[in-house]
């Protein structure tokens, strides 16, 4: 029982708690350590709120707010844990939308809360007001508009419920500024019901029965891994079930990683700028058992190619995956890790597949992913083969769009889950630099290196000032090409080279944009120079950016050309014994 | 082909926006839709037709309604055994002479007239679509100045052919 000293003290807190005391407190009770956020007008209570509870958690301050999402994204990313952003209303929230998408067609459990006008003005076109319900509905899992306190503590855990389980992903909550300010000595509930979100985790045992009998039937197996497994936390489930069936195994971009890279089942990548090896085994197979990948067109080339003789498996926890993009005989809805020990707990006889290994490991051995080394330059790919010895692949990579993506998904291996951090299915240039922020966060121990293009990087380069502030230790490396590498290849293949605004002639010095921003600029245009300037980078107990100047015309291949067929990759190499 | 699609969702604000944008982002045509409250608090249910060519496409349809937080429970209730029904509100051009004849036109259709003026009568009908498309037919010739549709709802029969049974059985 209280004493009757302790009562009054609780009740005189009560009455001076506002709104967005409230909303602190929710965040507490939520375990959030880190907030990246922004404020602003609509905002103001808030961060009075913030201020006067004494650094409840930690904040980060970027320096736009496409910098708050995409850190919270490469948060999320790598804790597993929700990104938490804050950001006032109107251009507060507009500037958000790319970074909301981002982590919508990734799946990425996020948080956003932003400023609103006043209840009294919404719908008046009042300062800094926009639809934020209205702008962001398409692009959120879920999103709310608190219109009445009592509601909010349930709203904001709702939305973290939301965000985090199931097939994660963004969840807005809007908080009009006078709710904020509400004065309340109310306790309100937080508990909540939700009669029409129930994930199904626990798949369906006949459904697991008849992948378990295809798997014994089929001849030509085949794994496809994607980012389910990382969401579901399944990457030794999955090590477990592949290396007792001995069946190969591919992933997606954003599926690296959910398998050892070096393993010897492992194919790499698969899709447009995946391996041969990959493709031409999904092209070839008998079963494809996809585990938490979408089937985006990026993977699958000319649907009609597609794993043409393959029966398709489908594993994944949101039913409406299934079937979307790609015929599927064995749908499979639950959670990935769920699901593997389901087909791990039962004895599966197979047929010998021994041919087929054998093909397989051929093509992977033939015909890996290669390039060209000049005389002088640096290579981009034996840059980041470089990267990978130097950081012994323990890194956490960024990266942001193009060129020099692909080609850290090529050469980086990627042996271990929660360490590859990019934009996948939209494709957001400025990714790069401001997700390494989230990722360092939210592991400090772990050396993070943020790998990007010279284009990519001037879309947010501002949240440099952040790394510098928070003296976080990425290391950036800036893949100079002087060119927005991708669109130039594609003009040079497909658009008889003209090219058309893609080089970028007029660059600013990056080394003294580093310093400007008070960090330590590198620059390296030598090869023989590059061993050297790598252990300087990551001897240096801080951040460093690094102006790599590489080989402009280098073209990431192998290649599917747009609307061909897995098995058409052109740029393959085979390798004579 | 079309299909009726019915949705019982948790009537939150925003819910038909987040469901409209849903199918409008989807490329589905919706033909019409219907919202209203239902016997419990809270809870509205909406009734979609809409035009779709492969049977893969409405499954997916089915799948993202579901999806939605808000949604509780979705059916296609096209090849069930369902009632169904539409009313519309039609201005028709006619002078006195015609009303008797308009009258007797719209009989069958067990159709009303709400409101007659000098120039024009306004016409009520409730029925399935097709019935009303019949009705739209005949009186066009009469020239029809105003026409509203309230878009169809629809609920599955209290008793479903045995055959129907099976087959959603089969299905489970």
């Amino acid at each position: 029982m209280k004493t009757q000293t302790e009562m009054k003290t609780s009740k005189a807190e009560r009455t001076l708690r506002t709104g967005a005391d409230l909303f602190i407190e929710s965040l507490v009770d939520q375990e959030v350590g880190t907030v990246f956020g922004y404020p602003g007008g609509a905002v103001l209570p808030i961060y009075d709120a913030l201020y006067r509870a004494k650094n409840p958690f930690q904040h980060i301050l970027c320096r736009h707010e496409q910098g708050l999402i995409h850190a919270a994204e490469g948060y999320a990313r790598v804790t597993g844990k929700p990104g938490v952003v804050i950001a006032t209303s109107g251009p507060g929230a507009t500037n958000l939308v790319t970074g909301i998408t981002d982590a919508m067609m990734d799946s990425l459990p996020v948080v956003v809360f932003t400023g609103q006008v006043a209840t009294g003005v919404i719908g008046t076109d009042a300062f800094q007001e926009a639809d934020v319900i209205g702008l962001t509905t398409p692009i959120t899992k879920h999103n709310y508009q608190v219109t009445d306190l009592k509601d909010m503590p349930r709203i904001i855990n709702e939305a973290f419920h939301i965000a985090s389980t199931g097939r994660p992903g963004p969840v807005v909550v809007d908080i009009p500024k006078n709710i904020a300010s509400e004065i309340s000595g109310e306790a309100y509930s937080s508990d909540f019901e939700l009669p029409g979100y129930q994930p199904t985790i626990k798949p369906n045992p006949l459904q697991l029965r008849r992948l378990a009998e295809a798997l014994s039937k089929a001849e030509k197996p085949i794994l496809l891994a994607g980012a389910g497994v990382h969401f579901a936390d399944a990457s030794e489930d999955l090590l477990a079930f592949a290396e007792k069936y001995q069946l190969p195994v591919t992933t997606t971009l954003l599926g690296l990683g959910s398998f050892p890279g070096e393993h010897e089942q492992s194919l790499g990548m698969a899709g447009m700028h995946g391996s041969y090896s990959a493709n031409m085994a999904l092209y070839e197979s008998d079963l494809l058992i996809n585990i938490g990948a979408r089937f985006d067109d990026r993977l699958t080339g000319a649907i009609q190619h597609f794993a043409p003789d393959a029966e398709v498996a489908h594993i994944d926890i949101d039913p409406a995956e299934i079937g979307k993009n790609i015929k599927t005989k064995i749908p499979v809805v639950g959670d990935a890790k769920e699901a593997l020990n389901g087909l791990l707990a039962r004895d599966i006889e197979c047929e010998d597949c021994s041919d087929w290994i054998e093909k397989v490991s051929r093509n992977k051995k033939d015909s890996p992913f290669w390039f060209e080394r000049s005389d002088d330059l640096i290579s981009p790919q034996w840059l980041i083969e470089e990267l990978y010895k130097v950081t012994g692949g323990q890194a956490i990579i960024t990266t942001d769009v193009g060129q020099h993506q692909m080609w850290a998904a090529q050469f980086y291996q990627f042996n271990e889950p929660y360490k590859w951090v990019t934009s996948g299915g939209l494709g957001t240039m400025g990714f790069g630099l401001p997700s390494s922020i989230g990722a360092q966060i939210g592991r400090p121990e772990e050396t993070v290196v943020s790998i990007v293009g010279d284009g990519g990087f001037q879309m947010t380069m501002q949240e440099m000032a952040v790394i510098k502030q928070y003296n976080l230790p990425i290391k950036v490396i800036i893949v100079n090409n002087e060119a927005l590498g991708m669109v130039r290849q594609w003009q040079e293949d497909f658009y008889e080279e003209r090219y058309s605004s893609s080089l970028m002639t007029e660059n600013p010095d990056f080394i003294k944009l580093a310093e400007g921003f008070g960090v330590k600029g590198i620059s390296v245009s030598k090869e023989t120079d590059v061993p050297q300037v790598m252990k300087e980078v990551f001897d240096y107990d801080g951040p460093v950016l690094l102006d790599a100047r590489v080989q402009k015309l280098d073209k990431v291949f192998p290649m599917v050309a747009p609307g061909k067929g897995n098995h058409e990759m052109v740029g393959v190499k085979r390798c004579k014994e | 082909m079309q299909r009726v699609i019915t949705a019982t969702v948790q009537n939150s604000s925003g819910v038909l926006n987040r469901i409209t944008g849903m199918m409008s982002k989807r490329a589905f045509n919706i033909e019409s839709i219907t919202v209203g409250t239902t016997e419990t608090e809270g809870i509205s249910k909406m009734t979609f037709v809409v035009e779709v060519n492969d049977a893969n496409k409405i499954e997916q349809l089915t799948k993202q309604l579901n999806k939605q937080i808000d949604v509780l429970k979705v059916n296609d209730i096209t090849d069930n055994s369902i009632v169904a029904r539409e009313l519309a509100l039609i201005k028709v051009g006619s002078t006195s002479a015609l009303r008797a004849e308009i009258q007797g036109a719209i009989e069958p259709f067990r159709a009303r007239v709400l409101d007659v003026s000098r120039d024009s009568m306004i016409i009520e009908v409730t029925g399935k679509p097709d019935k009303i498309e019949a009705l739209i037919d005949l009186l066009q010739p009469y020239g029809i100045k105003e026409l509203s549709r309230t878009g169809v709802t629809a609920f599955r029969r209290g008793k479903q052919p045995r055959q129907v049974q099976d087959m959603a059985a089969m299905n489970n």
